[in-house]
């Protein structure tokens, strides 16, 4: 009780430090002719300051060339795109664009803006802003991480103006489910970046030390203030384009302040300790700590169910190795039998992973589509169960046999043994591999477990090819196809096993290309489902990763924050930010 | 010279924690690197008198372990068993320094029960079988690494103090090198360039390698100058007239100068040299998974949820603070009667 009561005095205490004078900024009246956008939200009240912790300080405030996860999460409260993906729902919604038609052959989408609209500093927005965001991404010499996106059939999507609210887009061909493309594109306010553009300092414009009168953007909120090493505060946005039901303008928090917390377990204290209002994609283990304190300190945890993550055994299959080849020529021998594949695959003791590694807050995989992808999984594949018989009768039918002392040699007689290299700084890849390292003892093959700093462990996996296998993850990003073509394709940069090759090394790569790229082009909804159906079956035989777990994606907030909706897409907590408002602690959200 | 009760003591605790290590196989329970993914991050099981139907045990005994199951709290006991505590019992092979092989163990449950007297890790591993295993590496590591250091050093040193010369000046030049090197750096540059493929029999000798080589120059140092001193000692020239070689002088007069300087630098040494390798495994340097080592288990630590509610992995470090703790009154007991034993080697030399 006492010690309740000096919460309490603590928190007026911090709410008297955070509010100096009271201030808040108030929303710009409605203009006749806005063209704004009702959310169907629960109506909340104005006021308040929210605090997030980020993993790491943001790297730029500029929406065209950022690429790290703070960066985006920060800029995602700052802009808005044409059509945006809604992360509740995975379905794409307009958002600038009040509607989009496309043409016949799929060829031409046009799209209507929102009349009236303002950028955060109170210029107006039209087409001009549109033609210049698009010239921006597209640019060469400007090299957003977003370009390749926008290139359909190795031609740039070619932008229009068809009048002052109205742009088109053409593509070189059919692109399925192109309104999707639109999404995370931040509009550029044309009158702020022209200058820097056209004077080739682009790359330098928008960096963190920016003024807050020199920014601008379409998002809830815009920059107030950044203290490096520290915080990065962002305040209303008084002309943002989303009303509640009530007709007032959102959003309805003053101000969020995103703190630079290090790592993930610093972001969990200043959570625990109620400091920040919402925690971000924290691991099974903390979840399990934090789960016991939920009622005394008034927040509540989230497990959202299986995210778009999955974490894999990367076997090495390129062609090019380093100069001397440090004896994984002769290991190829064996990783690139796809009996021996399955073998290993079998052996793994995937639900002992999730229990171990993710405290049973995760889903066994066996493709890189997991469960949390509801609309693209393939429903018939079997839920991978573990079998070291079907293991050992692989592996003997393709020559390998036991030596008395139980370790594994292959048909040559030389003992079947690699190593496996994984991020130091990740507990649970590291934990990954240490299981499967005991799961294959079982089967006499003798594994060693690399720890490496990351850096180096990605110059080993992308560049120098000088690793026997991996355990790695890869995630985020949209549950469509197509977000994951760079993986699946066999020229794409992030098809790990087997990097740079000119044509297909293996005809079921063949397929799985000419699958991936069918998918690409085809419009009906039916037809791509069949296609990548058929892809999610090549990854089952042909075990091109051999898949492990895909953790769930948990969250956490305080119970004052209301309309609280967590999705498994990023950013999981904010993406409705302008929605999202502080009530009494008393009372539970809805 | 009779070595002074203040010396007795720490030695033989340090005997008796070297023989339980030594002997690891046999005092733990369970082979270190077995995973009972059914009880992971479980704390120590609890021992038991009396049952649940208030019956009095002579034997204590345990109680059988819950599965997680996500409902229920981890690792609690179900009214499986009772399960008594038998000594000596059958269990998993081991082999005591590489040669004598056995499955008895100092104590042990019928299966299916478990006992885990120090809890278990998070991945369902014995923490007791784990510290006494990892007390090999760490403790070994160690002393072979201040042996090395040591034979180095005195050879050295030696070298330097007797001969002088360009020798003296160049070994001595190769000192100060060795002791401006930032060694950590030195040994996280090192492992970077080490092929991915070392094995832990291999990692452990490495490390040892590396250790005792960078730590030369100290003990060289001080040798040198003891040597020095020695040298120039009335009784040394006199044996020198008489026409002792080198090598008898060396042996009869020079070296034993040294015994008391080597056995003190060695009481230092070897702690240092097991907190440089538990340094080494808590960087992620050391000996790789599935082997244990005090530091890598004390590495786990640095995760918060595992220092905020696995409280029975500080075991190791408990075991370091009693290793230390044993060779640091050892070293100030044998600084003590050298100081004693010079006091007299004065006396003796004021009277010349």
């Amino acid at each position: 009780m006492r010690t309740r009561r000096w919460n309490k005095l603590l928190d007026l205490v911090v709410v008297a430090l955070l509010y100096p004078g009271g201030y808040a900024l108030a929303s710009n009246p409605i203009g006749t002719g806005e063209e704004v956008l009702v959310a169907a939200n629960n109506p909340g009240t104005n006021g308040g300051r929210l605090v997030v912790a980020l993993r790491a300080e943001p790297k730029t405030l500029n929406p065209v060339l950022s690429n790290d996860a703070s960066s985006r999460e920060v800029l995602s409260q700052m802009t808005a795109d044409l059509i945006h993906i809604n992360r509740y729902s995975q379905q794409s919604e307009p958002s600038l664009a009040k509607s989009w038609s496309v043409s016949p052959d799929g060829l031409h989408y046009i799209l209507q803006l929102r009349r009236g609209l303002r950028f955060s500093d109170g210029t107006p927005l039209d087409a001009e802003d549109v033609l210049f965001t698009f010239r921006v991404y597209l640019d060469e010499k400007v090299n957003a991480p977003q370009r390749d996106t926008l290139i359909v059939a190795d031609k740039p999507v070619v932008v229009r103006k068809t009048g002052p609210y109205t742009v088109a887009f053409d593509m070189a061909q059919p692109y399925a489910s192109a309104e999707r493309l639109f999404d995370s594109i931040a509009i550029l306010p044309h009158h702020l970046l022209e200058g820097p553009y056209s004077e080739g300092k682009f790359t330098q414009a928008w960096n963190l030390g920016v003024p807050s009168g020199q920014i601008a953007g379409l998002g809830p909120f815009r920059l107030k203030q950044y203290v490096p090493g520290q915080h990065i505060t962002l305040e209303r946005n008084p002309y943002y384009w989303k009303v509640d039901s009530k007709g007032n303008r959102l959003p309805y928090l003053d101000e969020v302040t995103f703190l630079f917390a290090g790592n993930e377990d610093a972001e969990v204290l200043r959570f625990e300790s109620g400091e920040t209002e919402i925690v971000n994609r924290i691991s099974a283990e903390n979840y399990v700590v934090l789960e016991k304190q939920q009622t005394s300190r008034g927040f509540k945890l989230y497990d959202l169910g299986p995210g778009l993550e999955y974490n894999f055994l990367l076997l090495n299959l390129n062609a090019t190795l380093p100069p001397r080849d440090n004896g994984i020529r002769s290991k190829q021998a064996w990783f690139g039998d796809i009996k021996f594949r399955q073998a290993i695959s079998s052996a793994i003791d995937r639900d002992g992973i999730n229990r171990i590694v993710y405290k049973g807050r995760g889903s066994p995989i066996l493709t890189h589509v997991p469960p949390g992808n509801r609309l693209w999984i393939d429903q018939k594949l079997p839920h991978p169960a573990r079998s070291l018989d079907r293991s050992r009768e692989l592996l003997k039918s393709v020559g390998f046999s036991w030596r008395s002392d139980g370790s594994l040699i292959d048909s040559h007689g030389s003992e079947v043994e690699f190593s496996i290299v994984a991020s130091a700084s990740s507990n649970q890849r590291l934990q990954m591999a240490t299981m499967i390292q005991q799961d294959l003892k079982e089967l006499g093959i003798r594994v060693q477990v690399v720890p490496l700093e990351f850096r180096t462990m990605l110059d080993r996996v992308l560049q120098t090819h000088d690793y026997e296998a991996a355990v790695m993850g890869l995630g985020g990003g949209d549950v469509d196809p197509n977000s994951q073509v760079n993986v699946w394709l066999s020229s794409g940069d992030d098809h790990f096993w087997n990097l740079g090759e000119t044509k297909p090394a293996t005809p079921w790569e063949a397929e799985m290309d000419s699958l991936m790229k069918r998918q690409m082009s085809t419009l009906s909804a039916k037809e791509r489902k069949q296609l990548f159906d058929r892809v999610q079956e090549i990854e089952v035989e042909d075990v091109p990763f051999i898949f492990l777990v895909s953790p769930n994606v948990l969250v956490g907030a305080k119970v004052r924050v209301h309309n609280f909706k967590p999705a498994i897409l990023d950013s999981h907590t904010l993406w409705n930010s302008e929605e999202l408002f502080l009530g009494d602690e008393g009372r539970s959200p809805k | 010279m009779r070595p002074s009760k203040a010396v007795v003591l720490p030695l033989v605790c340090l005997a008796v924690i070297h023989t339980i290590v030594g002997l690891a196989g046999f005092f733990g329970p369970y082979d270190p690197a077995a995973q009972n993914r059914e009880v992971p991050s479980c704390p120590p099981t609890r021992l038991h008198w009396v049952d649940r139907d208030g019956g009095l045990h002579l034997r204590p005994f345990v109680y059988g372990l819950a599965e997680p199951t996500g409902e229920t709290e981890q690792c609690a006991e179900v009214l499986h068993g009772p399960y008594p505590i038998q000594l000596l019992v059958r269990g998993t092979q081991y082999r005591i320094l590489g040669v004598l092989t056995s499955d008895r163990h100092l104590f042990g449950v019928a299966a299916p029960g478990h006992v885990y007297v120090m809890g278990t890790d998070n991945y369902g591993r014995d923490v007791l079988s784990r510290v006494l295993y990892g007390g090999q590496i760490s403790l070994f590591a160690g002393l072979l690494a201040t042996l090395l250091s040591l034979i180095l050093g005195l050879l050295l040193g030696t070298l330097a103090g007797f001969y002088g010369g360009w020798r003296d000046g160049v070994i001595m030049r190769g000192v100060e090198l060795f002791l401006a090197l930032p060694w950590l750096y030195l040994l996280l540059a090192l492992r970077a360039f080490l092929p991915l493929h070392t094995g832990p029999r291999q990692t452990f000798l490495l490390l040892i390698a590396v250790i005792g080589f960078v730590g030369w120059a100290r003990p060289a140092r001080i040798i040198r100058g003891v040597v020095l001193s020695a040298k120039e000692r009335s009784h040394l020239l006199a044996a020198r007239s008489f026409g002792g070689s080198d090598l008898y002088l060396l042996r009869h007069h020079v070296l034993p100068e040294t015994r008391s300087v080597v056995l003190t630098q060695a009481a230092l040494l070897i702690p240092h040299y097991v907190l440089a390798e538990v340094t080494l495994s808590f960087l992620g340097l050391g000996v790789s998974e599935p082997i244990a080592s005090w530091g890598s288990m004390l590495a786990t630590l640095q995760q918060y949820h595992i220092l905020v509610s696995n409280w029975w992995m500080f075991y190791p470090g408990v075991a370091l603070v009693l290793v230390f703790l044993s060779y640091g009154v050892l070293s100030n007991a044998l600084q003590a009667d050298t100081a004693k034993h010079g006091v007299k080697w004065n006396a003796y030399s004021s009277l010349e």
